[in-house]
């Protein structure tokens, strides 16, 4: 998903037997549906897990900003521009409501920025693919927004205060991103042929890494046991990325485009779609830094990180100064008032 | 550089309720910690009124002092209405 692959750093699902008694008071909270908050006691384990996961989920809300960045200069009407400006500027707040969440675990937003810029944190898979037409745009809506929704509605009844707190607003500004996506689609495959024809090819280019975004299958997902124990993760990969297809599929249909997968069939004993095999190969080559837009993603923030240096410090340098004004300004009156 | 500081933002809604935690931010000082959150949590209409206090400055309770804060009003139930059954004859009360 938004954080594709979390390690645990644990090769096992820790049992009471494991546990000293905090830790089992700890895990007997989280099985009563408690909260877990900021000052509460917590595994180490627990603690650098949801960082690592929060981070992911940040950085793949900003980044994920930059494909979609792309158009908006070329978006085709004066609504559409404005329409993609305000999803974008959802999407930073996405990213920052979770750096705080993030923060509240004892790490710092510049540690995490500085993780990301080095290429030592991951972000999502599907935002190192191009937006080579507006049909992208729409697409990226739909099924990207709709797939990051589906992983996040469950999210927000995580184990983690703060982190379930950003996943409800994220989850309520959400929802418009997928509707204007496909409100994109519906008129362009309702459009022109070459506009119909775009539709079609954006599909057929997102849909794969789309189904890619919910990670590995279960039997490669090593650190889900943990994860689920712990409450940070409600459902499983696949679990997640079969109610996608099954909710996707028939809104293609309607939209009358072919979803590219020759092996997709309705199946009417499971009551689900069957799918072909997801390729593998390209998920760990995009996640290695070696998908079409890795480099450019990367050094687009790192970028904007350092263009933006000294308007930073510019800020912090004013509103020092003033801060040291107003100081003065009281140690002076108060000593009028002595001599007086 | 050190990081902008922190800041802890509440809301009040348009329905007359109290100013309600919404999140936090980083702003350098007051004037931009309240920009920043009309433009990060007013998107929508959820607000008429910010208030913004440097995360530093708030004191909190700890998780270790639960039972001494709020262990004694366990056991103190006549604080509630419900703890005194009233008679079905007796009406508006
Ligand atoms: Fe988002
Ligand atoms: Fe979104």
């Amino acid at each position: 998903m938004y954080a594709q692959m979390v390690d645990t750093g644990l090769k096992e699902v820790r049992t009471a037997d494991d546990m000293p008694p905090e830790e089992r008071a700890f895990q007997a909270r989280i099985d009563a549906d408690i909260k877990i908050e900021p000052k509460d006691w917590m595994p180490e384990a627990y603690r650098r897990t949801l960082i690592r996961q929060i981070s992911q989920h940040a950085h793949s809300e900003i980044v994920g900003m930059l494909p979609e960045g792309n158009w908006v200069t070329r978006a085709p009407t004066l609504k559409r521009k404005a329409i993609l400006m305000a999803k974008i500027q959802d999407e930073a707040g996405h990213g920052l409501y979770l750096y705080s969440a993030a923060e509240t675990l004892g790490i710092s937003r510049d540690q995490m920025l500085a993780d990301l810029h080095a290429g030592r944190a991951k972000y999502s898979s599907i935002f190192n693919y191009p937006t080579l037409t507006w049909a992208d745009i729409g697409t990226i809506g739909w099924l990207v927004d709709g797939a990051a929704i589906m992983n996040q509605i469950p999210l927000c009844r995580c184990s983690y205060g703060p982190y379930a707190r950003a996943m409800v607003r994220i989850c309520k500004e959400e929802s418009f991103h997928q509707r204007q996506g496909y409100d994109i689609m519906l008129a362009m495959s309702r459009g022109t042929d070459e506009q119909q024809a775009m539709a079609k090819d954006a599909l057929a280019r997102w849909w794969w890494p789309s189904l890619m975004m919910f990670g590995p299958s279960d039997a490669a997902s090593v650190h889900s046991g943990q994860s689920a124990a712990w409450k940070i993760k409600l459902l499983s990969n696949d679990e997640l990325r079969q109610r996608f297809v099954d909710q996707t599929v028939p809104q293609a249909d309607f939209l009358g485009l072919t979803v590219p997968d020759p092996a997709l069939r309705w199946n009417d004993e499971t009551g689900h779609y069957d799918f072909g095999a997801i390729d593998w190969s390209e998920f760990h080559n995009v996640i290695k830094g070696n998908g079409p837009c890795n480099r450019d993603r990367l050094q687009a923030r790192v970028n904007a990180w350092d263009e933006g240096a000294w308007v930073r410090e510019a800020a912090m340098a004013h509103a020092e100064k003033r801060a040291a004004g107003a100081a003065r300004a009281v140690a002076s009156i108060q000593q009028q008032g002595r001599t007086a | 550089m050190t990081e902008w500081p922190l800041w802890e933002v509440f809301i009040r809604s348009q329905h007359g309720l109290a100013h309600k935690h919404v999140g936090s931010l980083h702003a350098p000082d007051a004037e931009l910690a309240i920009r920043n959150a009309r433009d990060v949590y007013t998107r929508r209409n959820e607000g008429i009124s910010i208030w913004v206090v440097r995360s530093a400055d708030v004191v909190a309770s700890s998780p270790g002092d639960k039972e001494a804060l709020f262990e004694p009003a366990n056991s103190k139930v006549y604080r509630h209405p419900t703890f005194f059954p009233m008679p079905d004859e007796v009406k508006h009360i």
